[in-house]
């Protein structure tokens, strides 16, 4: 067959016969794999919340209050009907590679119950040590109202990570966060 | 036609990245473990020899003068293909790899055999490119993300062989740790493409 010349009428049609075919193959892709990219997310708030909190009987996810837009998210847990703590999906945009987005749990007195990392960009051996027990334990059991939770260098209580001053900060920042949120929303 | 040998080109002879150069973005800012190596490197692959069967096919009913805009179009398909299949199934991966799935589009090693190759040649011999091509590059990305990930954070396939407090070569870890890897790793080819050919 003849390579198609390079006239309007054929340039148009060419091009606009591939876009059409090409956006019928993504909307089919896009509609398989709608579902599985919803239900993983759902997943992972899932876990964090179940992971940073004591046990509970509740679905935390329907119980939630967002206070600032889609950001910051406070999960309500309830145990026989009991408050037992609330999961405060939070994040900060100081970390070293941008934003990194916490789920952090408190006890009904305000203390830190655990942290875990939903999603971050810091770099891989450095920052990534956020996740890691020897640093994010160190928030366990303390009450941002009653200990400084900022890195030693800036007169606080935590060790930063080894090379990576900026991302503690910044994670101390995204605490810090959760807990104004959780002030205002999740304790009553 | 030599089908073996359009084949294995891209391993050494014509190594995208180490021997042409090819796609060094992504080849030097994903590369700090060996399965972001490995990730990015099978997902170029399929990219490379999907587009270059499909400009291949569709050689004759493109005209010359608006080829580059098609070929981006079949490309960024199946890039976006790619892209929402890693993030339905293999949601870990695609957080590493980030935005670099999207800039697949734009990896020139793509656009660059759909352009040299596969709308010169036909369908079999375009894919047998695309596929060695990619592989090629795979397993040059694979190398660099394993050097750097074992040097750099003491751990292989994120299983560590070192104590969580050892100190490691982070500045293979770092973006200076790729350019360091990468050349040596092209010095090596290039004495082995010496040897060979």
């Amino acid at each position: 067959m003849q390579k198609l010349a390079s006239t309007l009428p054929n340039m148009v049609l060419s091009l606009t016969t591939i876009s059409v075919v090409m956006a019928l193959a993504l909307s089919f892709v896009y509609q398989k794999t709608k579902g599985p990219i919803e239900r993983s997310k759902q997943a992972k708030i899932t876990n964090a919340i179940a992971e940073v909190l004591p046990e509970f009987d509740n679905n935390p996810v329907e119980d939630k209050l967002s206070v600032e837009g889609e950001k910051v998210i406070v999960y309500r847990a309830t145990k026989n009907g009991e408050w037992v703590g609330s999961a405060v999906k939070t994040y900060t945009d100081k970390g070293f590679s941008g934003e990194f987005i916490l789920m952090v749990g408190f006890l009904p007195d305000g203390s830190i119950y655990n942290i875990s990392v939903i999603e971050q960009k810091e770099t891989p051996g450095l920052g990534t040590k956020m996740g890691e027990s020897k640093f994010k334990d160190q928030f366990k059991q303390k009450n941002p109202e009653k200990n400084n939770l900022t890195v030693k260098k800036d007169g606080g209580e935590i060790d930063a990570i080894t090379a990576s001053t900026i991302t503690s900060r910044a994670f101390c920042d995204a605490v810090s966060r959760a807990y104004e949120a959780f002030k205002k929303g999740g304790a009553q | 036609m030599n089908y073996l040998k359009e084949f294995t080109k891209g391993f050494i002879k014509e190594n995208p990245l180490l021997v042409l150069a090819l796609g060094m973005c992504p080849s030097l800012a994903v590369t700090t473990s060996a399965i972001n190596g490995l990730g990015m490197g099978v997902a170029s692959t399929f990219v490379l020899f999907m587009s270059n069967m499909l400009v291949a096919l569709l050689k004759n009913v493109i005209p010359n003068k608006v080829r580059i805009p098609a070929f981006i179009v079949i490309i960024a398909t199946f890039v976006t293909i790619v892209d929402l299949t890693m993030n339905a199934f293999l949601p870990d991966l695609y957080k590493a790899l980030g935005i670099f799935i999207p800039l697949i589009v734009v990896n020139c090693i793509i656009l660059g055999r759909a352009e040299a190759f596969a709308q010169k040649n036909n369908v079999l011999v375009s894919m047998l490119d695309g596929l060695g091509m990619g592989l090629g590059f795979t397993m040059a990305i694979f190398t660099v993300g394993s050097i750097r990930e074992i040097l750099g954070n003491g751990s292989f396939f994120n299983v560590k062989f070192v104590t969580e407090d050892a100190s490691t070569v982070l500045l293979f870890i770092m973006p200076p740790g790729a350019f360091i890897t990468l050349g040596y790793i092209m010095m090596l080819m290039n004495k082995l493409k010496s040897k060979l050919y």
